[in-house]
């Protein structure tokens, strides 16, 4: 059971480490946000009283890449379906479930190493941390994170039929999830209507752990943030395996 | 029931066989089987119904009604033992591109729990078969359709099943590569008595290679037995006019419908 999930794990690493023109793709979108609005908005925000943007805007980009990088990961299986390769596993004398956990485990893992690399490109911004003893705390939240945005892609890819619902789920769902989460902007001090939805929001969450962690800035605290992304992510893994387990192909 | 004794002669036991789509009738109570050691052809139109009948066999499909066996194992209950015994290539491709083709037969291995010190020599014999052996750390996306069709070939017979299903395995294929394809095939049914069923619109195909043909249309199958009896039975000279006799219309309306069409271009552009 454990190597079947190894080889599945191994399996999207590979794939990712191997699809380089991906990874520096998927790089030029957060350096555009860093540069553009960190520099662009930076003054404004200065003269508001609110600090150093980049600051409070570095974070950000590292929950975003992990969001999109998650959702992206566990988004494949379509891929996968409709260019053959997952009937291959299906066939195979392994259950659904553990095929999830592994595929699972792989996006996730995928999806913090690309938040990883989005720190490290942050720092080359200008981003400085404030408090590198809680190193271990962001990435524990990274982690989580994109766990629970790579178990929801495969709950969604498990109801779509081809890439088509894709872009809907990029537009109505993903971009949504990102703006809505205090990824760019404080949360206090908002109108009702935002400030309640982005507490809906699972990302304000990371978004929360991951900017405490790193500067120290926090809306929801630890405590909150953790057990709201721990609760959050259990109950996307229990759908996620529940609707690949009914997945026909 | 089925009668033990039919059990341990026959690899695939099917008895009216339905599966529906909503209201449209995909398979349509059919029955069949298929003796241990045989090659078994279903020769049909686009749409006949073949490969919804190959998914339902290997377990990726629940039948409407009726009941399989699959190496005396019921493909809906004993769903572990029957993906076990058999090996499959799959219509469409079905290939990790981004993998290695010693990767591909690797994480195959692993799926099937094939023990690690077996592992390694059994994807070098099997790469030596198809002639892949000094391709074995090429990606596969840079492989041809005829190399693709190997290789999954090779990953279908790793666990050493006692079945291999074959869904149009020589589609798109030149027929050198078609031939070379066919000579694996009937040296591995010769010397490991391997059972193969196989779908096919190439009449040819059926015709050389088959020990027994069943010609399905709208998802029934009108007629079964070895080609020599379908010639006999319609009086025709080839398979090709047994099969317009008794089905009123030829395989394929042209060289080949749209949906053929489409899936040997998705396989030249290597999808
Ligand atoms: N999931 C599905 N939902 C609805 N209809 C389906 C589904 N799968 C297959 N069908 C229909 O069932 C019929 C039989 O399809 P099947 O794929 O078994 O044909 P086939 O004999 O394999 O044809 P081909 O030579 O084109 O591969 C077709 O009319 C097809 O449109
Ligand atoms: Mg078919």
């Amino acid at each position: 059971m454990f190597r079947t999930i190894y080889i599945l794990w191994l399996r999207q690493l590979k794939r990712y480490v191997r699809s380089r023109s991906r990874i520096i793709g998927s790089l030029g979108q957060p350096l555009l946000f860093l540069v553009a609005l960190g520099y662009g908005f930076g003054p404004i925000f200065q003269k508001a009283g609110a600090g150093n943007y980049l600051e409070f805007l570095a974070p950000g980009v590292i929950a975003m890449s992990i969001l999109f990088t998650a959702i992206f990961s566990g988004i494949e299986i379509i891929w996968d379906k409709q260019f053959g390769f997952l009937k291959e596993t299906l066939v195979a004398p392994v259950s659904r479930l553990n095929i999830m956990i592994g595929r699972t485990l792989g996006g996730a893992t995928v999806a913090t190493l690309q938040g990883i690399i989005v720190f490290f490109l942050s720092i080359a911004a200008g981003f400085r941390p404030t408090n590198l003893t809680f190193l271990p705390v962001a990435l524990l939240i990274m982690a989580l994170t994109a766990l629970l945005f790579t178990a929801m892609g495969t709950a969604i890819a498990s109801l779509l039929e081809d890439m088509q619902g894709f872009q809907m789920v990029m537009n109505f769902l993903v971009m949504p999830i990102f703006f809505l989460s205090g990824a760019l902007f404080p949360l206090s001090g908002l109108p009702d209507p935002i400030v309640i939805t982005a507490g809906l929001n699972p990302l304000s969450y990371g978004v929360d752990g991951i900017r405490g962690a790193l500067v120290g800035q926090m809306h929801f605290g630890f405590i909150t943030d953790l057990a709201v992304l721990s609760g959050v992510t259990a109950l996307f893994l229990v759908t996620g395996s529940y609707l690949f387990s009914k997945m026909e192909i | 029931m089925l009668q033990r004794e039919e059990q341990e002669s026959h690899s695939i036991q099917v008895r009216d066989l339905t599966k529906k789509f909503g209201d449209f009738t995909a398979v349509d109570n059919i029955s069949f089987s298929i003796k241990r050691g045989e090659i078994f052809a279903f020769l049909g139109p686009n749409g006949a119904g073949k490969t919804t009948t190959i998914k339902m066999l290997t377990t990726l499909l629940h039948p409407t009604s009726g009941t399989m066996l699959v190496n005396g194992y019921d493909p809906m209950k004993d769903q572990d033992a029957v993906r076990r015994s058999f090996g499959i290539v799959f219509q469409d491709q079905s290939l990790d591109e981004e993998l290695t083709a010693y990767e591909n037969m690797e994480f195959h291995g692993v799926l099937y729990r094939v023990p690690d010190r077996i592992l390694r020599k059994r994807i070098e014999e099997l790469l030596n078969f198809v002639e892949l052996w000094d391709r074995k750390n090429d990606l596969v996306k840079h492989f041809s359709g005829g190399m693709k069709r190997r290789l999954e070939i090779a990953r279908g017979l790793l666990h050493t099943p006692q079945v291999l299903f074959l869904d149009e395995p020589t589609i798109g294929l030149d027929p050198q590569t078609r031939n070379h394809i066919w000579k694996y095939l009937k040296d591995l049914n010769r010397t490991e008595g391997i059972t193969v069923f196989f779908t096919t619109h190439y009449m040819d195909e059926a015709e050389r290679v088959a020990d027994r043909v069943a010609i399905i249309d709208q998802g029934r199958i009108v007629a079964e037995g070895s080609p020599e009896e379908l010639k006999k039975k319609t009086d025709a000279k080839s398979l090709e006019e047994a099969f317009l006799s008794l089905t009123g219309k030829k395989i394929r309306e042209e060289e080949a419908g749209s949906i053929d069409q489409m899936r040997m271009t998705r396989r030249m552009w290597g999808r």
